[in-house]
C-alpha cells in the first residue's frame, strides 16, 4: 500500500446519497483478475453513453473537476456489494481522499486498504465545503498527520480517524506482516480453544 | 457478570487480541470464496511467498459469473479465465472446491448452510456482502473485500472494531401471502437503507421464532441492504434439525456437544443493546420495490410514492432519478405496472422453499405471453430435489426456463442480462441502477409475487389470490 500523509486538490463533487458500488464500477469489469486499471471503468454507466463519449452531465465529466484527487460524496457512500474493485477503481482514477456524511460499513474498510482515505463529515463542515467545491477553481488540503482539512481562505475543521489505520496509512503497511508479527498469539488461540 | 447478547458472545470467543488503541484481531472459522473476489488475494499470497494458514477451514464454489445454460460452454474468455484461476488457485493451495461439476455446486450462501459448513456460533467470512445469510445459523457472518479475504487466507484473522448491536424484534404473525422477503423489505422501507451501519442485528421475537431456516436466512440476507454488515438469529431446535446431518456437521456424541454449546449461545436474560425496534407482523403487506435501492419500496395494493412523501430534499432528488430511471410516475398504482421478466433465484431466495411457493402459484397456470420468466435454483442440491417434487415440470409446463445453479440474474455477470429499459420483476436483492443489465428496470419481490406477475404480466396482490396453502 502507497504511504498517504497528506493532498492538496481539486474537490470534485458527487452530491447523491446512497452511491452503490455498482454505479462505481458496474459488474461488466469485475471478471479481470487483476487490482489495476479499473480506472477507466469508474462510474461506467454514469460517465459514458451508449456510445462510449462522455457523458457531459456527469459530475465527474465537468472540466473543473478534472484531476481532482478529493472526491466530496453523499451520504451512505458506497452502499452495496463489497467488491473491492469499488475502492480500486476510485484510486486508480486518482481519488486520494474521499469525504462524505456517511459510508457503507464494508466500502469504508475497502478504502483503509488501499490507501483510499475515507472522511466522514459533520453537517456543518460538508455544507461549506460543498459550497466552496461548487464554485471554481477550489483547492484544500487533506492532512492525514494533523486530522485536519484546510484551505487558503482559512477555512479549516479537523477529522476522525482511527488511531490504528491512521498508523496503517501514514506508513502505507504491509497489514498481513503487521498481523504476523503477533502469529503466537494467533497459534495460541487456536491451541486453546475447544472447537465444536 | 453482566448479561451478554449473542453477538457479544461469539465476538468474545473468538477474540485473539484486544489492545488499546486498535481493532480486536477476530479469529475467522470458515472462510468461503469464489471466482470473482478471490483471484487478486491469491496473487497477493503468491507475490509474498504466502501460504493459505488453513486450507481446511477454507472452502470455494463459483457462482457469480457461470452459466446457467450450457454451463460447461463458458463462452465469455473473461470469465472463463476468472473460473479456470480458482481452480488453480484451489488446487495449488489446497482448498476443496465445489466445482461447475460437484454436485455440491451452487451459490455460496446456499452451499455453505445445505453442506452443514454453515454453524451456529461460528465466525463467517466470504468476499461477498450476502454473508450476511449465514447469519440466519446463529453465526457472525459478514462480507469482507479482497485485501482481506487475502488476510484472512494469509492469517485466519481479522483486525475488526467490535460492532454496536441493533436487536430487531419481529412479534405476532404474518398475514396470508407475506414472506420472510416481505418482512425485510418492510424494515429497509420503513427506517432506511443506512440504518443498520455500524451494526451487527440480531433478530428477534415469535415472527422470527416461527421462521423456517429458509426463511431465516433470507432476512439475514438482506440485513446489509439495512446497511448491516451481519445479521443473526439466534440458534434453536429448527436450527439444530436443520443441521443435523449435513455432510460436514458434526456427528453422533460431537453433534450432541455442539448443540449444548450453541444453545449456550442465546442472548442472556436483560442483555443490552445499543438499540432495539419492534415490528408488528400483521402491520406487513406483500411488498414491491418501485425505485433503485431497496429502501423505496411500498405495500403492493399502493402507489409509487410522490415527491411530498419524500423526507427531504436529497430524497426528493433521489425519487426524481428513480422515476425517470424506472420509467415511472408519481402516483402510479404498483399493480399497474406491467413487466417483461421474470426472475425467480439468488442467494435472497431461490430454496426449495421459495421454488415450491413460486410452484404452488403457477401451477396449472401459464405464464403471460409478454413474460420471459426463468427459475435458477440456488444449488444443483435444490434442482436435485426439487425435480425430485416434480416442481420443475410445473414451472416448465407454465412457460419458465428451468436454469442450472448460480448467481444469475442477481447480477447479471454471466449472460442472463435484463434488456435496457425492460422490466424484471426480480427474488433477489438489489435493485440499483444498471444490475440486471445496463438501463434495466428491477422491482424486488417475494417468490409468490413473482410468480403471480408473471402469470399476469403485471403485479398482483398475491392475497387476492387463492392458494391452498404456503409451504416454508
Amino acid at each position: 500500500m502507497q504511504p498517504f500523509q497528506s493532498v492538496t486538490s481539486k474537490v470534485a463533487v458527487l452530491n447523491r446519497a446512497n452511491v452503490d458500488t455498482d454505479q462505481i464500477i458496474p459488474k461488466q469489469f469485475l471478471k479481470r483478475i487483476e487490482r489495476t486499471g479499473y480506472g477507466k471503468f469508474a462510474f461506467f454507466d454514469w460517465r459514458y453513453f451508449e456510445d462510449g463519449s462522455p457523458n457531459p452531465n456527469f459530475e465527474l465529466n465537468y472540466e473543473k473537476y478534472k484531476g481532482a484527487e478529493i472526491l466530496l460524496a453523499g451520504p451512505n457512500f458506497g452502499c452495496g456489494s463489497s467488491r473491492e474493485h469499488a475502492p480500486w477503481a476510485l484510486a486508480d482514477y486518482g481519488f486520494k481522499v474521499i469525504m462524505a456524511p456517511s459510508f457503507a460499513d464494508i466500502f469504508h474498510q475497502n478504502c483503509l486498504k488501499n490507501g483510499l482515505l475515507p472522511i466522514r463529515m459533520k453537517d456543518e463542515n460538508m455544507k461549506q465545503l460543498l459550497k466552496k467545491a461548487l464554485g471554481n477553481d477550489y483547492e484544500c488540503t487533506v492532512d492525514l498527520e494533523g486530522q485536519r482539512v484546510y484551505d487558503k481562505d482559512g477555512f479549516e475543521f479537523s477529522f476522525e480517524v482511527d488511531p490504528h489505520w491512521k498508523e496503517m496509512l501514514l506508513h502505507g503497511r504491509d497489514e498481513i506482516a503487521f498481523t504476523l508479527l503477533y502469529e503466537e498469539k494467533i497459534k495460541s488461540y487456536e491451541k486453546e480453544r475447544v472447537v465444536f | 457478570m453482566k448479561p451478554k447478547n449473542i453477538i457479544e458472545k461469539i465476538w468474545d470467543q473468538h477474540v485473539v487480541l484486544s489492545e488499546e488503541g486498535k481493532p480486536d484481531l477476530l479469529y475467522i472459522d470458515l472462510h468461503l470464496i469464489h471466482e470473482v473476489t478471490s483471484p487478486q488475494a491469491f496473487e497477493g499470497l503468491r507475490v509474498k511467498g504466502r501460504k493459505v494458514r488453513k486450507p481446511q477451514n477454507t472452502f470455494a464454489t463459483m457462482d457469480h459469473n457461470i452459466p446457467t445454460k450450457n454451463r460447461y460452454q463458458l463462452e465469455d474468455e473473461v470469465a472463463k479465465k476468472q473460473i479456470r484461476a480458482l481452480e488453480r488457485n484451489c488446487h495449488e493451495f489446497g482448498i476443496e472446491l465445489a466445482g461447475l461439476d460437484s454436485e455440491d455446486q451452487g451459490i455460496v450462501h446456499v452451499i455453505g448452510p445445505e453442506l452443514g459448513l454453515t454453524l451456529p456460533g461460528k465466525t463467517i467470512v466470504c468476499g461477498d456482502s450476502h454473508t450476511s445469510t449465514h447469519g440466519a445459523f446463529g453465526a457472525l457472518a459478514f462480507g469482507i473485500g479482497t485485501s482481506e479475504v487475502e488476510h484472512v487466507l494469509a492469517t485466519q484473522t481479522l483486525w475488526q472494531h467490535k460492532p454496536k448491536t441493533l436487536k430487531v424484534e419481529v412479534n405476532g404473525e404474518l398475514k396470508y401471502g407475506v414472506t420472510a422477503k416481505d418482512v425485510i423489505l418492510y424494515i429497509i422501507g420503513k427506517y432506511g437503507v443506512d440504518f443498520g451501519t455500524g451494526y451487527v442485528i440480531e433478530y428477534a421475537g415469535d415472527c422470527i421464532r416461527n421462521m423456517s431456516m429458509d426463511e431465516r436466512m433470507t432476512i439475514c440476507n438482506m440485513s446489509i441492504e439495512f446497511g448491516a454488515r451481519a445479521g443473526l438469529v439466534a440458534p434453536d431446535e429448527t436450527t439444530f434439525e436443520y443441521v443435523k446431518g449435513r455432510k460436514y456437521a458434526p456427528k453422533g456424541e460431537a453433534f450432541s456437544q455442539s448443540v449444548a454449546y450453541w444453545k449456550s449461545l442465546n442472548s442472556d436474560e436483560g442483555a443490552e443493546y445499543d438499540q432495539t425496534i419492534v415490528i408488528q407482523g400483521e402491520d406487513i403487506a406483500p411488498m414491491v420495490t418501485w425505485g433503485t435501492n431497496p429502501g423505496m419500496v411500498v405495500p403492493v395494493d399502493e402507489s409509487v410514492p410522490s415527491l411530498s412523501q419524500a423526507k427531504d430534499e436529497k430524497e426528493r432528488t433521489s425519487f426524481k432519478r428513480a422515476y425517470e430511471y424506472m420509467g415511472l410516475n408519481p402516483g402510479e398504482k404498483i399493480d399497474h405496472v406491467s413487466v417483461d421478466y421474470v426472475f425467480i433465484g439468488s442467494c435472497t431466495n431461490s430454496r426449495l422453499s421459495d421454488l415450491r411457493n413460486a410452484a404452488e402459484v403457477i401451477k396449472d397456470k401459464h405464464v403471460h405471453p409478454s413474460v420471459t420468466a426463468i427459475v435458477v435454483p440456488g444449488s444443483q442440491s435444490v434442482k436435485r430435489q426439487a425435480e425430485k417434487e416434480g416442481l420443475h415440470e410445473i414451472f416448465i409446463k407454465a412457460g419458465f426456463e428451468w436454469r442450472d445453479s448460480g448467481c444469475s440474474m442477481c447480477l447479471s455477470m454471466n449472460n442472463d442480462v435484463v434488456p435496457s429499459g425492460k422490466r424484471c420483476v426480480s427474488t433477489s436483492n438489489r435493485n440499483f441502477e444498471g444490475r440486471q443489465g445496463k438501463g434495466a428496470r428491477t422491482h424486488l419481490v417475494s417468490p409468490a409475487m413473482a410468480a403471480s406477475a408473471a402469470l399476469y404480466g403485471h403485479f398482483v396482490d398475491i392475497r387476492k389470490i387463492k392458494i391452498s396453502s404456503f409451504t416454508s
